[in-house]
């Protein structure tokens, strides 16, 4: 029953620090290599080499400008990918129980076998975190590597999300969010982590940290910068000759 | 939203045939013999027809019989269920009606109450989305029952009726129309929800993550055609409620009947176009388009 759980035991999910991102898109590549390579079906591109090349990402950076009143604008790069919602729409409207949740690990996922691919759980989630792949027919999402994460055959520094392991950064972290002394929960709660569209009400477990205030440009004082100031406003000697000769030419800014 | 042909013809052309069973199913005094059969085919036609173009856009339609499973949570599947009842129950009554010329009253009221669920069921797949704020409203359901039974009206030869409900089907899109243009504004997110970095200043889509397009930006955030949306609003009204209207208050014609539905099919296509070229789908705010 594509019914929600009451309560999962842990809510593993991912903690993205927007503070730190640099935005090389490396955890996307890992991300569409890991689950191309292993569980499910392939993430299918469509005409790759050509003019109009698509495909299927369970993980895509975007990048924004903010503006902010006073000051340079400043550039943000913003992973976005399955957030894990409590209260996950995807999961009810599916009408196959493709669409599940799971109980013990809060972690959403999909049965490929039983899905029919009308789309309706994409449309239903406001993240754009499912994508239909055009090849198989089937929505494909963040499985969070639950193939990964409980894999004994992987040394224990691998057990964690492609993306996570991958990120050069340090700006994924993984864990259980739903265990408050966990180190993702501490770090939610040092840094001030949030949620994206909480009007939405889907409660994502997924959380973002907010970017740290940046140096601004009014109000420092350097102690040599006195020093660098102009010590001529007009030019002299041979400079200032060239200016006045050059400026008395025909077409010169003087009269 | 993507307005893909099949569903547009699916929601069109099931709401007419659903519209039509209804009217059949009340009807005291139903058409029997070879009229009622003709009736009941061109209901059966629609409502069936329109159903199965649905699976057309499924990505696996070799598994939509998976769809009856989650009635419970799934308003897609309850569509499913409601469906299947109101057009068996339809078939039963058709049948004593026309080979026996008997109408058992209940089983009509019932199989109507089951073609008017499924046209609220099938308004619900759309009015559940609080992702598409235009949609996630108590008017999605009215608009599709009054257009379902107004068109049946009509379909149905019902004049006086279909003119009142036309009238009304034209009054409830007009205000949908109007308010609908503000419920995105309404809803509260935006580009600063979205990304969480309003507070820092005003945010600004700066690279999209990929050199081409994607299949959210194909399904969800279709802006193709929105610019013509006030033109084909005209159209749309002119052909689905005045015309038909006008044609209905001539003295009474077959021809004149007849170009008065195929003004109505017509118009119907065009405003449920609009119904979904013009929803716009909060994720769109990532990517900085509406």
């Amino acid at each position: 029953m594509t019914s929600l759980p009451a309560s999962t035991e842990r809510k593993l999910g991912l903690v993205i620090d927007l503070d730190t991102c640099v935005g090389c898109h490396a955890c996307v590549v890992s991300c569409k290599g890991w689950n191309t390579e292993n569980y499910g079906a392939p993430l299918s591109d469509q005409d790759p080499y050509g003019a109009d090349p698509t495909g299927t990402f369970l993980n895509r950076v975007h990048s924004y400008e903010v503006q902010p009143e006073t000051g340079p604008a400043q550039l943000f790069h913003f992973p976005k990918s399955c957030l894990h919602c409590e209260d996950a729409p995807c999961v009810t409207v599916c009408p196959t129980g493709a669409s599940y949740k799971r109980a013990e690990d809060g972690i959403v996922l999909v049965n490929e076998s039983a899905c029919i691919g009308c789309g309706l759980c994409a449309w239903a989630c406001p993240y754009g975190a499912r994508e239909l792949d055009a090849a198989e027919g089937v929505m494909k999402k963040c499985t969070l590597c639950v193939d990964r994460i409980y894999n004994d055959n992987l040394p224990e520094e691998d057990r964690l999300p492609a993306c996570v392991r991958t990120c050069p950064a340090g700006a994924r972290h993984f864990g259980d969010l739903g265990d408050p002394d966990s180190d993702v929960s501490r770090l939610v709660v040092e840094r001030g982590g949030f949620d994206l569209m909480p009007e939405q009400g889907t409660k994502p477990v997924n959380k973002y940290l907010p970017p740290r205030p940046k140096d601004g440009w009014e109000g420092q004082v350097d102690v040599l910068a006195p020093f660098l100031a102009p010590v001529a406003e007009e030019p002299k000697g041979f400079l200032g000759w060239l200016d006045r000769a050059l400026g008395a030419l025909p077409g010169g800014d003087r009269p | 939203m993507h307005p893909a042909p099949s569903i547009i013809a699916f929601t069109t052309l099931s709401g007419l045939g659903l519209g039509l069973l209804f009217w059949l199913g009340i009807d005291p005094t139903p058409p029997t013999g070879w009229v009622g059969a003709v009736f009941f085919a061109i209901g059966f036609a629609l409502a069936g027809g329109g159903l199965m173009l649905s699976t057309f856009h499924l990505g696996r339609p070799e598994r939509a019989i998976r769809a009856f499973s989650q009635w419970r949570t799934s308003w897609l599947s309850r569509e499913a269920w409601t469906a299947l009842a109101a057009l068996s129950v339809m078939v039963l009554h058709a049948a004593l009606v026309v080979l026996f010329g008997f109408s058992l009253s209940l089983l009509g009221w019932l199989g109507a109450a089951l073609c008017l669920a499924t046209v609220f069921t099938t308004s619900m797949i759309y009015a559940q989305l609080r992702t598409v704020p235009r949609w996630h409203h108590w008017s999605t359901p009215l608009l599709f029952l009054t257009l379902s039974l107004a068109g049946g009206a009509l379909l149905s030869g019902r004049v006086s009726v279909a003119m009142v409900l036309l009238a009304i089907t034209g009054a409830v899109q007009l205000w949908s129309w109007r308010d609908g243009d503000e419920r995105l504004a309404r809803s509260g997110s935006d580009m600063a929800s979205a990304t969480g970095l309003g507070g820092i200043g005003t945010v600004r889509a700066f690279e999209p993550p990929h050199t081409g397009t994607n299949y959210l930006m194909r399904e969800m955030v279709h802006v193709v055609g929105r610019k013509h949306a006030q033109k084909l609003r005209v159209i749309a009204m002119g052909l689905m409620v005045v015309l038909p209207v006008v044609l209905l208050a001539l003295p009474f014609g077959h021809a004149w009947a007849g170009l008065a539905v195929l003004s109505h099919v017509a118009g119907v296509i065009v405003a449920r176009w609009l119904f979904f070229a013009e929803a716009e789908h909060v994720v769109g705010f990532y990517y900085g388009k509406r």
